[in-house]
C-alpha cells in the first residue's frame, strides 16, 4: 500500500509519540504490582496516582471521581448497571436512538430482562428535541444515557440542557464523552453529569484503557467485581501501561484543543466544502453548525459506501462508510436511518474524521482523488438516467 | 475489511463489461437503491439464441460489482439454454470465492439472468410475487427465492439464508417463518434420495470443470502415458467432456474403447454418474 491518509480517527487514533515515551519506564522497568507490600510494587502506586490527576483534569474534575476501566464500552456499562443497581426502585431508562451499539445493545438486553426503555428519536439534522426529553424522564427513570457527540456525524447533544432536567426530575445523568474528548472543552464543572465514559485509543492514547468519572456524592455499585483495586469500585490488576498512557493523552489533549478547533477545523472545512463542490449529487449528513471540529459525514447519491472505501484505499485514503455492506449487516447505519437519511444516499454515505496529524497536502489528496472514485462507480451504476449526475457541478 | 480474493479485487477494480448495451436484445433488472444492491444486466442474442455480447450497470459493494463482472464473462458465448444452467454458485466460484454474508451478491447475478432470458423470451418476470409469497417484507425476499438458495446451495441454518438472500437481515420479524421454512425444505431434500447422490447432482459448471480436469491430471494421464499416450482436454459443454487424443493414442486401433472404458467410465465414478467422453480431432 501506498503512504497511509488517515481520516478515521472516529474509529481510532494514532497514539501520540510522547504517550509512548511515557508508557516505556513502565513496561520495561517499574513493572511492579502496586498492591505489594514491597517498596518496588509500591512506587508504581504513584504513576496511577499521576496519571488520575491528569485525567481529572482534562474534565475539571477530581482526581478521586476517577476510576480506570478497559476502554468506553466497560464505561458504558458499568454506570448504568450501577445506577440501576443502586436505586432498585426505579425500573426506566433514557437513552437515544443513535447511540453506540455498547449503550444500545446493553440496554436493548436490560429491556429483555424486564427494564422499561424510552428511546430518543433525533431529527433529519441529528439533533435532539429537549422537549422530548423533558417528557421521557419519570419518576421511575433510573439514568439517562446520552452521547456528548455522535461518533458518526459528529453531532453534539445538548448535555447541559438535559442535565438541568435530570436534575429537577431526580434521574442520573451519564454521558457517553468518548467522540468529544480531545475535540471540544468538556468541564464536568459547567455540565453536571454524573457519569462520563472516555476512551483512550480516540484520543491518541492506547487501546484497553478509558476511564469512568462518577460524580462525587452519586452512589456506584462496582460490575467487575474482585480485588480492592480502584477503591473496589473496579477489580482487577491495574493496567498501568494503559493508565500511564491514558494520562499523557489527556494531558496532551488538553494543549492541542486550540489547534483542534482552528487548523484541524479548517482542514475539515476544506475538505468538505471542496467534496460538495466538486461533486453533484452530494449532501452533508447532521447539523452543520452544532459538532465536532474534526468530522464530517458526506453522503454520495447513486453509489454504495463500502465501493467506495475500497476505491479510496488503493489511493492509501483511510475512512469509513454508514452503508450496509462494510459492516456485514443489511441495512445502512442505526444512525443515518434514524435521522431519515433516504436511502440512496445512506448507503453512500462515508464518514471523514481528522486529527492534529491530518496535513493540507493530505485533505489535497482527498480532493483531488474523490471525485474520480464517485465518477467510475457512477458511470458502473444503473442509476444516473438523469443526465448529467457524473458531470462537476462546478469547477473546484 | 473484508477478505476479497485477488479475483474479486481485479474484477471489482478492473470490471469486465461495464456499461449498458444500446439496442440491447435482452435486459435484467434486480433489486433498487432501498436494498443497497442492484444489477441491469444487458444481452446481445445472435439467431442461434447464442449470447454475443453482456454488460452489466451494477449499484453495490466490491462483491456486489465484481459478481456482475464475473456474470457477464461466464455467459458470454454461451446460448440461453446453457446460460440458464448457471447458478450462483458458479459465479462464485468464478471469483475464487465469496465471503459468505456476500454470497447474496452472487444470486443477484443469477437473477439478473433469470430476468433477461425472460425478458428476451417475453416473458414477465414478476417484481414480486404475490403478497403472500413474500416472506421478508423489509428486502422483498420471496419464499420460492429462499426454497431455491436453500437447495442450490445447500444451506443448512438462517444465518446461511440471510447471507445468500438478505432475507431476515432487516427488522428480523421473519427469522421464526424462515426457520420454519428451511426444516421443511431440507426434510424434502431428505426425502429425495440419498444426500450423496444430491451432492453430484448439484455440481456446478466450475466445479464439474476442476474436477474433470483434477481426475484427467491425476488419474488417466498417468496411464495412457505409461502406453506412450496422452490425452488433452479441449472443452466442457455441460456434461459433454470434449477430449483430443495424442502420442501413442491418435492412431491406436483401441482408442475408442480407452475413451469409453477407460476415460468415460473414470470420470463418472469420479466426477459425475452421467458424463460422456467425446473426442475432437484437434
Amino acid at each position: 500500500m501506498t503512504t497511509v491518509i488517515y481520516m478515521d480517527n472516529n474509529a481510532t487514533t494514532r497514539v501520540d509519540p510522547l504517550v509512548v515515551q511515557e508508557m516505556l519506564p513502565v513496561l520495561e522497568t517499574w513493572y511492579g504490582n502496586p498492591s505489594s507490600m514491597h517498596g518496588f510494587g509500591g512506587q508504581v502506586e504513584k504513576y496511577i496516582q499521576q496519571a488520575r490527576e491528569k485525567v481529572a483534569g482534562l474534565i475539571q474534575a477530581q482526581p478521586r471521581e476517577i476510576i480506570f476501566t478497559s476502554g468506553g464500552t466497560e464505561s458504558d456499562n458499568a454506570a448504568i448497571l450501577s445506577a440501576l443497581k443502586s436505586q432498585p426502585e426505579k425500573r426506566h431508562i433514557v437513552t437515544t436512538r443513535v447511540e453506540h451499539p455498547a449503550v444500545l445493545n446493553l440496554v436493548k438486553g436490560l429491556e429483555e430482562s424486564g427494564y422499561s426503555v424510552t428511546r430518543l428519536g433525533v431529527d433529519r439534522q441529528g439533533c435532539l428535541d429537549l422537549e422530548e426529553v423533558r417528557r421521557a424522564v419519570r419518576r421511575d427513570t433510573a439514568i439517562v444515557s446520552v452521547m456528548a457527540a455522535n461518533n458518526e456525524t459528529g453531532v453534539l447533544f445538548p448535555l447541559k440542557e438535559i442535565a438541568a432536567i435530570t436534575r429537577e426530575k431526580g434521574a442520573l445523568l451519564h454521558a457517553d464523552a468518548v467522540q468529544i474528548m480531545g475535540k471540544l472543552p468538556f468541564s464536568v464543572q459547567d455540565i453536571p453529569v454524573d457519569f462520563l465514559s472516555l476512551s483512550g485509543h480516540k484520543l491518541h492514547g492506547p487501546k484497553g484503557i478509558g476511564a469512568l468519572y462518577v460524580r462525587k456524592g452519586v452512589r456506584f455499585r462496582p460490575m467487575v467485581i474482585g480485588g480492592h483495586q480502584e477503591k473496589g469500585r473496579r477489580g482487577g490488576t491495574e493496567n498501568i501501561p494503559g493508565i500511564v498512557g491514558l494520562g499523557k493523552a489527556c494531558e496532551l489533549a488538553a494543549l492541542h484543543l486550540d489547534e483542534e478547533n482552528t487548523r484541524v477545523r479548517a482542514l475539515r472545512d476544506r475538505l468538505e466544502k471542496g467534496l460538495l463542490a466538486s461533486i453533484a449529487h452530494t449532501r452533508l449528513n447532521g447539523d452543520k453548525d452544532n459538532r465536532l471540529p474534526n468530522t464530517t459525514s458526506i453522503a454520495f447519491e447513486f453509489v454504495e459506501g463500502e465501493a467506495i472505501l475500497l476505491l479510496m484505499n488503493e489511493f492509501g485514503i483511510c475512512a469509513s462508510s454508514g452503508s450496509a455492506c462494510t459492516s456485514g449487516s443489511l441495512e445502512p447505519s442505526h444512525v443515518l436511518r434514524a435521522m431519515g437519511v433516504p436511502f440512496t444516499y445512506a448507503h453512500g454515505s462515508i464518514r471523514f474524521s481528522l486529527s492534529r496529524y491530518t496535513t493540507e497536502d493530505e485533505v489535497d489528496t482527498v480532493l483531488r482523488e474523490t471525485p474520480g472514485i464517485i465518477e467510475k462507480l457512477r458511470i458502473l451504476s444503473p442509476f444516473k438516467e438523469d443526465a448529467s449526475v457524473c458531470a462537476p457541478r462546478v469547477n473546484a | 475489511m473484508w477478505d476479497y480474493t485477488d479475483k474479486v479485487k481485479e474484477h471489482f477494480l478492473h470490471p469486465k463489461n461495464a456499461g449498458a448495451i444500446e439496442n440491447a436484445d435482452a435486459v435484467g433488472e434486480v433489486g433498487s437503491l432501498a436494498c443497497g444492491d442492484a444489477l441491469k444486466l444487458y444481452l446481445k442474442v445472435d439467431e442461434n439464441e447464442r449470447i454475443v455480447e453482456a454488460s452489466f450497470e451494477t449499484f453495490g459493494c466490491a462483491s456486489a460489482i465484481a459478481s456482475s463482472s464475473a456474470l457477464t464473462e461466464l455467459i458470454k458465448g454461451k446460448t440461453l439454454e446453457e446460460a440458464k444452467t448457471l447458478s450462483n454458485k458458479d459465479i462464485a466460484d468464478f471469483l475464487g470465492g465469496l465471503p459468505r454474508q456476500k454470497m447474496h451478491c452472487s444470486v443477484m447475478g443469477r437473477e439478473a439472468l433469470d430476468a433477461a432470458i425472460n425478458n428476451y423470451r417475453g416473458i414477465e418476470t414478476p417484481k414480486q410475487e404475490l403478497e403472500g409469497d413474500v416472506l421478508c417484507h423489509c428486502f422483498g425476499v420471496t419464499e420460492e427465492k429462499i426454497r431455491q438458495a436453500i437447495m442450490e446451495n445447500d444451506l443448512t441454518t438462517v444465518e446461511d439464508i440471510t447471507s445468500y438472500t438478505k432475507a431476515g437481515g432487516g427488522c428480523g420479524e421473519c427469522l421464526d417463518d424462515i426457520a420454519e421454512l428451511l426444516e421443511k425444505v431440507r426434510a424434502e431434500m431428505k426425502q429425495n434420495g440419498p444426500a450423496e447422490e444430491k451432492k453430484r447432482a448439484s455440481l456446478s459448471n466450475v466445479q464439474r470443470m476442476q474436477r474433470v480436469m483434477k481426475v484427467l491430471e491425476d488419474e488417466i494421464r498417468p496411464s495412457l502415458k505409461q502406453d506412450g499416450g496422452d490425452i488433452k482436454l479441449v472443452d466442457i459443454e455441460g456434461k459433454k467432456v470434449l477430449v483430443a487424443l495424442r502420442g501413442a493414442c491418435v492412431n491406436c486401433p483401441a482408442s475408442s474403447a480407452t475413451l469409453k472404458g477407460f476415460v468415460e467410465t473414470k470420470l463418472r465414478e469420479l466426477v459425475e454418474p452421467d458424463i460422456l467422453v467425446e473426442e475432437v480431432r484437434s
